[in-house]
Protein backbone atom coordinates (compact mmCIF):
# COMPACT_ATOMS: atom_id res chain seq x y z
CA UNK A 1 0.00 0.00 0.00
CA UNK A 2 1.45 3.40 -0.92
CA UNK A 3 1.76 6.03 1.76
CA UNK A 4 -0.59 8.31 -0.21
CA UNK A 5 -3.30 5.69 -0.46
CA UNK A 6 -2.87 4.85 3.23
CA UNK A 7 -3.23 8.51 4.19
CA UNK A 8 -6.38 8.88 2.10
CA UNK A 9 -7.85 5.77 3.72
CA UNK A 10 -6.98 7.05 7.20
CA UNK A 11 -8.55 10.42 6.46
CA UNK A 12 -11.78 8.88 5.29
CA UNK A 13 -11.99 6.58 8.31
CA UNK A 14 -11.11 9.37 10.69
CA UNK A 15 -13.85 11.61 9.25
CA UNK A 16 -16.34 8.80 9.74
CA UNK A 17 -15.09 8.43 13.30
CA UNK A 18 -15.49 12.14 13.92
CA UNK A 19 -18.99 12.04 12.49
CA UNK A 20 -19.91 9.24 14.86
CA UNK A 21 -22.11 10.83 17.46
CA UNK A 22 -21.57 10.39 21.15
CA UNK A 23 -25.22 9.56 21.70
CA UNK A 24 -25.27 6.98 18.91
CA UNK A 25 -22.73 4.77 20.66
CA UNK A 26 -24.42 5.32 24.00
CA UNK A 27 -27.80 4.27 22.60
CA UNK A 28 -26.23 1.12 21.13
CA UNK A 29 -25.03 0.16 24.60
CA UNK A 30 -28.38 1.10 26.15
CA UNK A 31 -30.26 -1.08 23.67
CA UNK A 32 -28.00 -4.05 24.25
CA UNK A 33 -28.17 -3.66 28.03
CA UNK A 34 -31.96 -3.38 27.88
CA UNK A 35 -32.28 -6.49 25.70
CA UNK A 36 -29.91 -8.50 27.90
CA UNK A 37 -31.58 -7.36 31.13
CA UNK A 38 -35.11 -8.05 29.86
CA UNK A 39 -34.07 -11.59 28.98
CA UNK A 40 -32.35 -12.14 32.32
CA UNK A 41 -33.65 -14.12 35.29
CA UNK A 42 -33.29 -11.22 37.73
CA UNK A 43 -35.67 -9.09 35.69
CA UNK A 44 -38.33 -11.81 35.55
CA UNK A 45 -37.88 -12.58 39.26
CA UNK A 46 -37.98 -8.98 40.49
CA UNK A 47 -40.87 -8.04 38.20
CA UNK A 48 -42.88 -11.05 39.28
CA UNK A 49 -42.10 -10.46 42.96
CA UNK A 50 -42.91 -6.76 42.76
CA UNK A 51 -46.16 -7.36 40.83
CA UNK A 52 -47.37 -10.06 43.21
CA UNK A 53 -46.49 -7.98 46.27
CA UNK A 54 -48.05 -4.81 44.81
CA UNK A 55 -51.31 -6.56 44.02
CA UNK A 56 -51.20 -8.36 47.37
CA UNK A 57 -50.62 -5.15 49.33
CA UNK A 58 -53.45 -3.48 47.38
CA UNK A 59 -55.83 -6.18 48.51
CA UNK A 60 -54.59 -6.43 52.08
CA UNK A 61 -54.18 -2.75 52.87
CA UNK A 62 -57.55 -1.81 51.53
CA UNK A 63 -59.64 -4.84 52.45
CA UNK A 64 -62.46 -4.13 54.83
CA UNK A 65 -62.95 -0.58 53.58
CA UNK A 66 -65.91 0.22 51.32
CA UNK A 67 -68.58 -2.05 49.95
CA UNK A 68 -66.18 -3.77 47.54
CA UNK A 69 -63.43 -4.00 50.08
CA UNK A 70 -61.39 -1.34 48.25
CA UNK A 71 -61.01 2.38 48.78
CA UNK A 72 -59.20 3.33 45.62
CA UNK A 73 -55.72 4.34 44.52
CA UNK A 74 -54.90 6.83 47.30
CA UNK A 75 -55.07 4.32 50.10
CA UNK A 76 -53.26 1.71 48.06
CA UNK A 77 -50.48 4.20 47.39
CA UNK A 78 -50.03 4.64 51.13
CA UNK A 79 -50.03 0.89 51.60
CA UNK A 80 -47.47 0.36 48.86
CA UNK A 81 -45.05 2.92 50.30
CA UNK A 82 -43.28 0.58 52.69
CA UNK A 83 -43.13 -2.21 50.13
CA UNK A 84 -41.51 0.11 47.60
CA UNK A 85 -38.97 1.38 50.14
CA UNK A 86 -37.93 -2.21 50.75
CA UNK A 87 -38.00 -3.77 47.28
CA UNK A 88 -37.14 -1.02 44.78
CA UNK A 89 -33.77 0.04 46.27
CA UNK A 90 -32.77 -3.63 46.40
CA UNK A 91 -33.67 -4.12 42.73
CA UNK A 92 -31.87 -0.99 41.55
CA UNK A 93 -28.78 -1.29 43.75
CA UNK A 94 -28.08 -4.91 42.78
CA UNK A 95 -28.78 -4.29 39.09
CA UNK A 96 -26.35 -1.35 39.04
CA UNK A 97 -23.73 -3.10 41.13
CA UNK A 98 -23.55 -6.05 38.75
CA UNK A 99 -23.24 -3.99 35.58
CA UNK A 100 -19.63 -2.83 35.16
CA UNK A 101 -18.20 -5.26 37.73
CA UNK A 102 -19.86 -8.15 35.89
CA UNK A 103 -18.41 -7.11 32.54
CA UNK A 104 -15.02 -6.68 34.18
CA UNK A 105 -15.13 -10.12 35.79
CA UNK A 106 -16.25 -11.87 32.59
CA UNK A 107 -13.46 -10.16 30.68
CA UNK A 108 -15.93 -8.56 28.27
CA UNK A 109 -15.24 -5.01 29.43
CA UNK A 110 -11.76 -4.97 27.90
CA UNK A 111 -13.16 -6.06 24.55
CA UNK A 112 -15.87 -3.40 24.66
CA UNK A 113 -13.37 -0.69 25.57
CA UNK A 114 -11.15 -1.75 22.67
CA UNK A 115 -13.93 -0.64 20.30
CA UNK A 116 -14.19 2.97 19.09
CA UNK A 117 -16.19 4.08 22.13
CA UNK A 118 -15.39 6.12 25.21
CA UNK A 119 -15.73 4.90 28.78
CA UNK A 120 -18.41 7.53 29.37
CA UNK A 121 -20.47 6.09 26.52
CA UNK A 122 -20.16 2.60 27.96
CA UNK A 123 -21.17 3.67 31.47
CA UNK A 124 -24.02 5.99 30.52
CA UNK A 125 -25.29 3.53 27.91
CA UNK A 126 -25.43 0.78 30.48
CA UNK A 127 -27.13 3.12 32.94
CA UNK A 128 -29.80 4.07 30.41
CA UNK A 129 -30.41 0.44 29.47
CA UNK A 130 -30.78 -0.64 33.08
CA UNK A 131 -32.93 2.39 33.87
CA UNK A 132 -35.25 1.40 31.03
CA UNK A 133 -35.44 -2.15 32.36
CA UNK A 134 -36.22 -0.98 35.89
CA UNK A 135 -38.91 1.40 34.66
CA UNK A 136 -40.43 -1.46 32.64
CA UNK A 137 -40.38 -3.74 35.66
CA UNK A 138 -42.01 -1.10 37.88
CA UNK A 139 -44.59 -0.20 35.24
CA UNK A 140 -45.63 -3.84 34.95
CA UNK A 141 -46.04 -4.10 38.75
CA UNK A 142 -47.86 -0.79 39.14
CA UNK A 143 -49.85 -1.39 35.96
CA UNK A 144 -51.24 -4.74 37.04
CA UNK A 145 -52.00 -3.35 40.50
CA UNK A 146 -53.69 -0.29 38.96
CA UNK A 147 -55.69 -2.50 36.61
CA UNK A 148 -57.04 -4.55 39.50
CA UNK A 149 -57.87 -1.38 41.48
CA UNK A 150 -59.55 0.36 38.55
CA UNK A 151 -61.66 -2.73 37.96
CA UNK A 152 -62.67 -3.09 41.62
CA UNK A 153 -62.75 0.46 42.96
CA UNK A 154 -62.82 2.93 40.08
CA UNK A 155 -60.44 5.84 39.62
CA UNK A 156 -60.47 7.48 43.06
CA UNK A 157 -57.03 8.92 43.91
CA UNK A 158 -55.43 8.22 40.54
CA UNK A 159 -53.32 11.39 40.86
CA UNK A 160 -51.71 10.25 44.11
CA UNK A 161 -51.04 6.85 42.58
CA UNK A 162 -49.44 8.42 39.49
CA UNK A 163 -47.22 10.56 41.72
CA UNK A 164 -46.25 7.45 43.65
CA UNK A 165 -45.17 5.82 40.38
CA UNK A 166 -43.23 8.93 39.38
CA UNK A 167 -41.40 9.17 42.71
CA UNK A 168 -40.73 5.43 42.67
CA UNK A 169 -39.07 5.80 39.27
CA UNK A 170 -36.95 8.65 40.67
CA UNK A 171 -35.98 6.51 43.65
CA UNK A 172 -35.10 3.58 41.38
CA UNK A 173 -32.91 5.80 39.17
CA UNK A 174 -31.19 7.28 42.24
CA UNK A 175 -30.45 3.84 43.66
CA UNK A 176 -29.29 2.63 40.25
CA UNK A 177 -26.77 5.50 40.19
CA UNK A 178 -25.45 4.41 43.58
CA UNK A 179 -25.28 0.82 42.29
CA UNK A 180 -23.28 1.94 39.23
CA UNK A 181 -20.84 3.81 41.48
CA UNK A 182 -20.37 0.65 43.55
CA UNK A 183 -19.84 -1.32 40.34
CA UNK A 184 -17.16 1.04 39.06
CA UNK A 185 -15.08 0.79 42.25
CA UNK A 186 -15.49 -3.00 42.70
CA UNK A 187 -13.27 -5.52 40.99
CA UNK A 188 -15.59 -8.48 41.48
CA UNK A 189 -19.32 -8.96 41.20
CA UNK A 190 -19.52 -10.62 44.60
CA UNK A 191 -17.85 -7.62 46.26
CA UNK A 192 -20.14 -5.22 44.38
CA UNK A 193 -23.26 -7.17 45.32
CA UNK A 194 -22.13 -7.42 48.95
CA UNK A 195 -21.51 -3.68 49.07
CA UNK A 196 -24.89 -3.01 47.45
CA UNK A 197 -26.64 -5.19 50.05
CA UNK A 198 -24.78 -3.43 52.86
CA UNK A 199 -25.86 -0.02 51.56
CA UNK A 200 -29.42 -1.26 51.10
CA UNK A 201 -29.52 -2.50 54.70
CA UNK A 202 -28.01 0.76 55.94
CA UNK A 203 -30.53 2.88 54.07
CA UNK A 204 -33.55 0.76 54.96
CA UNK A 205 -32.88 -0.11 58.56
CA UNK A 206 -29.77 1.38 60.10
CA UNK A 207 -30.29 4.98 59.01
CA UNK A 208 -33.73 5.15 60.65
CA UNK A 209 -32.37 3.77 63.90
CA UNK A 210 -29.22 5.87 63.60
CA UNK A 211 -31.25 9.02 63.12
CA UNK A 212 -33.37 8.24 66.17
CA UNK A 213 -30.33 7.38 68.28
CA UNK A 214 -28.38 10.47 67.15
CA UNK A 215 -31.28 12.81 67.81
CA UNK A 216 -31.53 11.47 71.39
CA UNK A 217 -27.79 11.19 72.06
CA UNK A 218 -26.75 14.52 70.59
CA UNK A 219 -30.01 16.31 71.37
CA UNK A 220 -30.34 17.38 67.74
CA UNK A 221 -32.71 20.18 66.81
CA UNK A 222 -35.60 19.38 64.44
CA UNK A 223 -34.03 21.22 61.53
CA UNK A 224 -30.85 19.16 62.00
CA UNK A 225 -32.83 15.94 62.10
CA UNK A 226 -34.69 17.02 58.95
CA UNK A 227 -31.39 17.81 57.23
CA UNK A 228 -29.98 14.43 58.21
CA UNK A 229 -33.15 12.69 57.02
CA UNK A 230 -32.70 14.26 53.59
CA UNK A 231 -29.32 12.54 53.35
CA UNK A 232 -31.20 9.27 53.05
CA UNK A 233 -32.95 9.06 49.66
CA UNK A 234 -35.49 6.65 51.13
CA UNK A 235 -36.58 9.22 53.71
CA UNK A 236 -36.79 11.89 51.02
CA UNK A 237 -38.91 9.51 48.94
CA UNK A 238 -41.20 8.69 51.86
CA UNK A 239 -41.78 12.35 52.71
CA UNK A 240 -42.30 13.26 49.03
CA UNK A 241 -44.96 10.59 48.58
CA UNK A 242 -46.78 11.59 51.78
CA UNK A 243 -46.71 15.27 50.80
CA UNK A 244 -48.03 14.43 47.33
CA UNK A 245 -50.89 12.43 48.75
CA UNK A 246 -52.02 15.76 50.24
CA UNK A 247 -51.38 14.30 53.65
CA UNK A 248 -49.68 16.26 56.40
CA UNK A 249 -46.13 15.40 57.36
CA UNK A 250 -47.36 15.67 60.96
CA UNK A 251 -47.68 11.88 60.78
CA UNK A 252 -43.88 11.82 60.88
CA UNK A 253 -43.79 13.67 64.21
CA UNK A 254 -42.18 17.02 65.11
CA UNK A 255 -39.68 16.85 62.24
CA UNK A 256 -42.50 16.42 59.72
CA UNK A 257 -44.45 19.25 61.31
CA UNK A 258 -41.36 21.46 61.16
CA UNK A 259 -40.83 20.67 57.47
CA UNK A 260 -44.50 21.35 56.61
CA UNK A 261 -44.52 24.65 58.47
CA UNK A 262 -41.14 25.87 57.25
CA UNK A 263 -41.19 24.89 53.59
CA UNK A 264 -44.93 24.69 52.86
CA UNK A 265 -45.66 24.31 49.13
CA UNK A 266 -42.01 24.10 48.11
CA UNK A 267 -41.40 21.02 50.25
CA UNK A 268 -42.41 18.63 47.44
CA UNK A 269 -39.89 20.30 45.13
CA UNK A 270 -37.14 20.15 47.75
CA UNK A 271 -37.76 16.45 48.25
CA UNK A 272 -37.91 15.73 44.51
CA UNK A 273 -34.69 17.71 44.02
CA UNK A 274 -33.05 15.63 46.74
CA UNK A 275 -33.89 12.48 44.81
CA UNK A 276 -32.63 14.03 41.57
CA UNK A 277 -29.37 14.93 43.33
CA UNK A 278 -29.10 11.33 44.52
CA UNK A 279 -29.44 10.31 40.89
CA UNK A 280 -27.02 12.84 39.37
CA UNK A 281 -24.19 12.99 41.93
CA UNK A 282 -23.35 9.25 42.23
CA UNK A 283 -23.71 8.79 38.47
CA UNK A 284 -21.44 11.77 37.82
CA UNK A 285 -18.92 10.42 40.29
CA UNK A 286 -19.12 6.95 38.71
CA UNK A 287 -18.53 8.44 35.25
CA UNK A 288 -15.55 10.44 36.48
CA UNK A 289 -13.96 7.51 38.31
CA UNK A 290 -14.54 5.11 35.43
CA UNK A 291 -13.10 7.55 32.88
CA UNK A 292 -10.01 8.17 35.02
CA UNK A 293 -9.39 4.54 35.87
CA UNK A 294 -5.88 3.52 34.84
CA UNK A 295 -6.78 -0.10 34.17
CA UNK A 296 -9.78 -2.00 32.86
CA UNK B 1 0.68 3.64 10.99
CA UNK B 2 1.75 3.11 14.62
CA UNK B 3 4.11 5.48 16.42
CA UNK B 4 4.98 4.53 19.98
CA UNK B 5 7.37 6.67 22.00
CA UNK B 6 8.63 5.76 25.45
CA UNK B 7 5.57 3.80 26.43
CA UNK B 8 5.74 2.87 30.09
CA UNK B 9 3.11 1.11 32.13
CA UNK B 10 3.39 0.29 35.80
CA UNK B 11 1.15 -1.96 37.85
CA UNK B 12 2.03 -0.92 41.38
CA UNK B 13 5.76 -1.41 41.67
CA UNK B 14 6.00 -3.66 38.64
CA UNK B 15 6.96 -2.09 35.34
CA UNK B 16 5.03 -4.18 32.83
CA UNK B 17 6.23 -2.06 29.90
CA UNK B 18 9.30 0.12 30.14
CA UNK B 19 10.21 2.89 27.67
CA UNK B 20 9.11 1.02 24.57
CA UNK B 21 9.45 2.95 21.31
CA UNK B 22 8.84 1.65 17.80
CA UNK B 23 7.08 2.45 14.55
CA UNK B 24 5.12 0.44 12.01
CA UNK B 25 4.71 1.62 8.44
CA UNK B 26 1.39 1.19 6.59
CA UNK B 27 1.10 -2.30 5.14
CA UNK B 28 3.81 -3.70 7.39
CA UNK B 29 3.37 -6.68 9.72
CA UNK B 30 5.07 -6.65 13.10
CA UNK B 31 5.16 -9.58 15.52
CA UNK B 32 5.57 -9.14 19.26
CA UNK B 33 7.60 -12.02 20.65
CA UNK B 34 8.53 -12.73 24.23
CA UNK B 35 8.02 -14.89 27.30
CA UNK B 36 4.78 -14.86 29.24
CA UNK B 37 4.80 -11.64 31.25
CA UNK B 38 7.17 -9.95 28.83
CA UNK B 39 4.67 -7.12 28.35
CA UNK B 40 3.16 -7.99 24.94
CA UNK B 41 -0.49 -7.86 26.03
CA UNK B 42 0.04 -4.75 28.15
CA UNK B 43 1.72 -3.01 25.22
CA UNK B 44 -1.23 -3.89 22.96
CA UNK B 45 -3.68 -2.55 25.56
CA UNK B 46 -1.68 0.68 25.81
CA UNK B 47 -1.70 1.09 22.04
CA UNK B 48 -5.46 0.65 22.01
CA UNK B 49 -5.81 3.25 24.76
CA UNK B 50 -7.67 0.79 26.96
CA UNK B 51 -5.35 1.38 29.90
CA UNK B 52 -3.53 4.53 30.97
CA UNK B 53 0.20 4.73 30.34
CA UNK B 54 3.10 7.13 30.18
CA UNK B 55 4.61 8.10 26.86
CA UNK B 56 3.00 8.73 23.52
CA UNK B 57 1.22 6.49 21.08
CA UNK B 58 -0.63 7.26 17.91
CA UNK B 59 -2.53 5.14 15.42
CA UNK B 60 -2.60 6.62 11.92
CA UNK B 61 -1.48 9.94 13.35
CA UNK B 62 -4.28 10.05 15.92
CA UNK B 63 -3.17 10.34 19.53
CA UNK B 64 -4.43 7.36 21.48
CA UNK B 65 -4.55 9.15 24.82
CA UNK B 66 -6.25 12.33 23.67
CA UNK B 67 -8.53 10.94 20.97
CA UNK B 68 -8.79 7.30 21.89
CA UNK B 69 -12.20 6.80 20.33
CA UNK B 70 -11.04 8.08 16.95
CA UNK B 71 -7.75 6.20 17.16
CA UNK B 72 -9.56 2.93 17.89
CA UNK B 73 -11.78 3.51 14.85
CA UNK B 74 -8.63 2.92 12.78
CA UNK B 75 -7.91 -0.44 14.36
CA UNK B 76 -9.64 -3.79 14.56
CA UNK B 77 -8.76 -5.80 17.67
CA UNK B 78 -8.69 -9.58 17.96
CA UNK B 79 -8.14 -10.83 21.52
CA UNK B 80 -6.67 -14.16 22.58
CA UNK B 81 -10.18 -15.47 23.02
CA UNK B 82 -13.37 -13.67 22.10
CA UNK B 83 -14.85 -12.26 25.30
CA UNK B 84 -18.47 -11.56 24.62
CA UNK B 85 -21.73 -12.44 26.30
CA UNK B 86 -22.14 -16.18 25.88
CA UNK B 87 -25.90 -15.90 25.53
CA UNK B 88 -25.71 -13.47 22.62
CA UNK B 89 -26.43 -14.81 19.17
CA UNK B 90 -23.73 -14.42 16.56
CA UNK B 91 -26.00 -12.29 14.35
CA UNK B 92 -27.02 -9.91 17.13
CA UNK B 93 -23.40 -9.60 18.30
CA UNK B 94 -22.43 -8.55 14.79
CA UNK B 95 -25.28 -6.03 14.61
CA UNK B 96 -24.26 -4.57 17.98
CA UNK B 97 -20.62 -4.11 16.98
CA UNK B 98 -21.71 -2.82 13.57
CA UNK B 99 -23.73 -0.12 15.33
CA UNK B 100 -20.68 0.83 17.44
CA UNK B 101 -18.59 1.16 14.27
CA UNK B 102 -21.36 2.91 12.36
CA UNK B 103 -21.55 0.34 9.58
CA UNK B 104 -24.66 -1.14 8.00
CA UNK B 105 -26.19 -4.55 8.62
CA UNK B 106 -25.39 -5.39 5.01
CA UNK B 107 -21.71 -4.77 5.72
CA UNK B 108 -21.97 -6.96 8.84
CA UNK B 109 -23.42 -9.78 6.72
CA UNK B 110 -20.71 -9.27 4.13
CA UNK B 111 -17.98 -9.49 6.79
CA UNK B 112 -19.49 -12.67 8.22
CA UNK B 113 -19.34 -14.11 4.73
CA UNK B 114 -15.70 -13.10 4.39
CA UNK B 115 -14.75 -15.17 7.43
CA UNK B 116 -17.02 -18.05 6.44
CA UNK B 117 -19.61 -17.68 9.19
CA UNK B 118 -22.67 -17.09 7.01
CA UNK B 119 -25.48 -19.41 8.09
CA UNK B 120 -24.41 -19.44 11.75
CA UNK B 121 -26.17 -16.18 12.71
CA UNK B 122 -28.69 -17.89 15.01
CA UNK B 123 -26.01 -19.75 16.97
CA UNK B 124 -25.19 -18.50 20.46
CA UNK B 125 -21.62 -17.39 21.14
CA UNK B 126 -21.23 -20.16 23.77
CA UNK B 127 -22.05 -22.80 21.14
CA UNK B 128 -19.29 -21.70 18.77
CA UNK B 129 -16.04 -23.65 18.52
CA UNK B 130 -12.77 -21.91 19.40
CA UNK B 131 -11.99 -21.43 15.70
CA UNK B 132 -15.41 -19.98 14.99
CA UNK B 133 -15.09 -17.58 17.94
CA UNK B 134 -11.77 -16.36 16.58
CA UNK B 135 -13.29 -15.95 13.13
CA UNK B 136 -16.13 -13.98 14.71
CA UNK B 137 -13.60 -11.77 16.52
CA UNK B 138 -11.84 -11.26 13.20
CA UNK B 139 -15.16 -10.41 11.52
CA UNK B 140 -15.87 -7.81 14.22
CA UNK B 141 -12.37 -6.40 13.78
CA UNK B 142 -12.92 -6.11 10.03
CA UNK B 143 -16.41 -4.57 10.20
CA UNK B 144 -15.35 -1.04 9.34
CA UNK B 145 -12.53 -2.24 7.08
CA UNK B 146 -9.86 -0.58 9.26
CA UNK B 147 -6.32 -0.25 7.90
CA UNK B 148 -4.79 -1.71 11.06
CA UNK B 149 -5.48 -5.07 12.72
CA UNK B 150 -4.11 -5.72 16.22
CA UNK B 151 -4.13 -9.33 17.39
CA UNK B 152 -3.18 -10.70 20.79
CA UNK B 153 -2.09 -14.32 20.36
CA UNK B 154 -5.04 -15.03 18.09
CA UNK B 155 -4.29 -18.73 17.64
CA UNK B 156 -3.08 -19.71 21.10
CA UNK B 157 -6.33 -21.49 22.01
CA UNK B 158 -6.89 -23.18 18.66
CA UNK B 159 -6.09 -26.60 17.30
CA UNK B 160 -3.97 -27.04 14.17
CA UNK B 161 -6.94 -26.74 11.81
CA UNK B 162 -8.24 -23.61 13.54
CA UNK B 163 -4.78 -22.09 13.52
CA UNK B 164 -4.43 -22.77 9.82
CA UNK B 165 -7.74 -21.04 9.08
CA UNK B 166 -6.85 -17.94 11.06
CA UNK B 167 -3.33 -17.68 9.64
CA UNK B 168 -4.70 -18.06 6.13
CA UNK B 169 -7.16 -15.22 6.73
CA UNK B 170 -4.39 -13.03 8.11
CA UNK B 171 -2.27 -13.76 5.06
CA UNK B 172 -5.17 -12.59 2.89
CA UNK B 173 -5.38 -9.40 4.92
CA UNK B 174 -1.68 -8.80 4.45
CA UNK B 175 -2.08 -9.22 0.72
CA UNK B 176 -4.90 -6.67 0.86
CA UNK B 177 -2.44 -4.16 2.32
CA UNK B 178 -3.56 -4.17 5.94
CA UNK B 179 -1.07 -3.31 8.66
CA UNK B 180 -0.75 -6.10 11.23
CA UNK B 181 0.50 -6.00 14.78
CA UNK B 182 0.28 -9.33 16.53
CA UNK B 183 1.62 -11.13 19.55
CA UNK B 184 2.47 -14.77 19.03
CA UNK B 185 4.18 -17.73 20.65
CA UNK B 186 4.49 -19.65 17.42
CA UNK B 187 7.55 -19.26 15.21
CA UNK B 188 5.69 -20.67 12.20
CA UNK B 189 3.12 -17.87 12.45
CA UNK B 190 5.75 -15.22 12.89
CA UNK B 191 7.71 -16.50 9.91
CA UNK B 192 4.69 -16.74 7.63
CA UNK B 193 3.14 -13.40 8.60
CA UNK B 194 5.64 -10.91 9.95
CA UNK B 195 8.08 -8.55 8.27
CA UNK B 196 9.63 -7.63 11.60
CA UNK B 197 9.79 -9.10 15.08
CA UNK B 198 9.98 -7.04 18.24
CA UNK B 199 11.44 -9.15 21.03
CA UNK B 200 10.23 -8.07 24.45
CA UNK B 201 11.60 -9.28 27.76
CA UNK B 202 10.76 -7.82 31.14
CA UNK B 203 8.76 -5.07 29.49
CA UNK B 204 11.71 -3.82 27.45
CA UNK B 205 12.60 -4.21 23.79
CA UNK B 206 15.50 -6.62 23.48
CA UNK B 207 15.72 -6.68 19.70
CA UNK B 208 13.95 -5.30 16.67
CA UNK B 209 14.73 -7.96 14.12
CA UNK B 210 13.33 -10.09 11.30
CA UNK B 211 11.90 -13.61 11.34
CA UNK B 212 14.68 -14.77 9.03
CA UNK B 213 17.22 -13.57 11.51
CA UNK B 214 15.58 -15.52 14.31
CA UNK B 215 14.86 -18.68 12.33
CA UNK B 216 16.93 -18.91 9.16
CA UNK B 217 14.95 -20.69 6.46
CA UNK B 218 17.49 -21.13 3.68
CA UNK B 219 16.76 -24.84 3.87
CA UNK B 220 13.39 -26.41 4.59
CA UNK B 221 13.14 -26.47 8.37
CA UNK B 222 10.68 -27.30 11.05
CA UNK B 223 10.35 -25.69 14.43
CA UNK B 224 10.54 -28.10 17.32
CA UNK B 225 9.39 -27.10 20.76
CA UNK B 226 11.28 -28.78 23.57
CA UNK B 227 9.88 -28.93 27.07
CA UNK B 228 12.48 -29.01 29.85
CA UNK B 229 12.41 -28.06 33.49
CA UNK B 230 12.25 -24.27 33.82
CA UNK B 231 15.56 -24.25 35.70
CA UNK B 232 17.48 -25.79 32.80
CA UNK B 233 15.97 -23.74 29.94
CA UNK B 234 18.53 -20.92 29.91
CA UNK B 235 21.44 -23.35 30.03
CA UNK B 236 19.87 -25.54 27.34
CA UNK B 237 19.35 -22.52 25.06
CA UNK B 238 23.02 -21.65 25.45
CA UNK B 239 24.10 -25.23 24.61
CA UNK B 240 21.93 -25.32 21.50
CA UNK B 241 23.13 -21.91 20.30
CA UNK B 242 26.72 -23.11 20.66
CA UNK B 243 25.76 -26.15 18.59
CA UNK B 244 24.62 -23.78 15.83
CA UNK B 245 20.85 -23.96 16.29
CA UNK B 246 18.46 -21.01 16.10
CA UNK B 247 16.83 -21.10 19.51
CA UNK B 248 14.24 -19.02 21.22
CA UNK B 249 12.85 -19.08 24.72
CA UNK B 250 9.30 -17.88 24.97
CA UNK B 251 8.00 -19.09 28.29
CA UNK B 252 6.34 -22.08 26.68
CA UNK B 253 9.30 -24.32 26.08
CA UNK B 254 12.31 -23.89 23.90
CA UNK B 255 11.71 -23.31 20.18
CA UNK B 256 14.43 -24.64 17.89
CA UNK B 257 14.49 -24.36 14.13
CA UNK B 258 15.96 -27.56 12.65
CA UNK B 259 16.25 -29.10 9.19
CA UNK B 260 13.27 -31.36 8.57
CA UNK B 261 15.41 -34.52 8.41
CA UNK B 262 17.41 -33.78 11.59
CA UNK B 263 14.80 -33.12 14.25
CA UNK B 264 16.56 -35.26 16.89
CA UNK B 265 19.77 -33.23 16.72
CA UNK B 266 18.93 -30.73 19.47
CA UNK B 267 17.79 -33.54 21.78
CA UNK B 268 21.10 -35.30 21.22
CA UNK B 269 23.04 -32.10 21.86
CA UNK B 270 21.22 -31.61 25.13
CA UNK B 271 21.63 -35.25 26.17
CA UNK B 272 25.42 -34.83 25.76
CA UNK B 273 25.23 -32.12 28.41
CA UNK B 274 23.03 -34.23 30.72
CA UNK B 275 19.98 -32.02 30.06
CA UNK B 276 16.81 -34.05 30.02
CA UNK B 277 14.08 -33.27 27.50
CA UNK B 278 10.66 -33.90 29.08
CA UNK B 279 8.54 -33.62 25.94
CA UNK B 280 8.78 -32.57 22.32
CA UNK B 281 6.28 -30.95 19.98
CA UNK B 282 6.83 -30.58 16.26
CA UNK B 283 5.21 -27.36 15.16
CA UNK B 284 3.80 -26.70 11.71
CA UNK B 285 6.19 -26.55 8.79
CA UNK B 286 7.98 -23.29 8.39
CA UNK B 287 7.42 -22.06 4.84
CA UNK B 288 10.48 -22.47 2.68
CA UNK B 289 11.93 -19.33 1.13
CA UNK B 290 9.67 -18.28 -1.70
CA UNK B 291 6.60 -19.68 0.02
CA UNK B 292 6.63 -16.68 2.31
CA UNK B 293 4.46 -13.71 1.43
Amino acid sequence: MTTLAATAELNSIESSALARSFTGGMISFARREFRDAIASKWFVLYTLAFTVLAVGVSFLSLSGVGSQGFAGFGRTAAGLLNLIMLVVPLMALTAGAGSIAGERERGTLLYLLAQPVSRTQVLLGKYLGLAGTLVCSLCIGFGVSAGVLAWKAGGVGVGAYAMLVAFTVLLALAMLSVGMLISVVSRKTTVATGLALFIWLSLVFVSDLGLMASSILFKLRVQEVFGLALLNPLQAFKMAVIVNMNASLDVLGPVGAYASLTFGGSLAWILASTLVLWMVVPLGLATLLFARRGTV
Amino acid sequence: MIHATNITKRFGRVRAVSNVSFEIEPGEALALWGSNGAGKTTLIRCLLGVIRFRGRASLGGTDVRRRGRNARALAGYVPQELAFHDDARLGSAMVFFASLRCVSRARAAETLDTVGLTGHERKRVRDLSGGMKQRLALAIALLSDPPLIILDEPTSNLDAAGRGEVVEMLQRLRRAGKTLLFASHRPDEVISLADRVLILEGGKIQRDTTPLDLWPTEKPVQVVRLYLTMASEEHAAQVLREAGHAVHLNGQGLCVAVPRDRKAEPIHALAMQQIEVRDIEVLDDVPAPGEKL
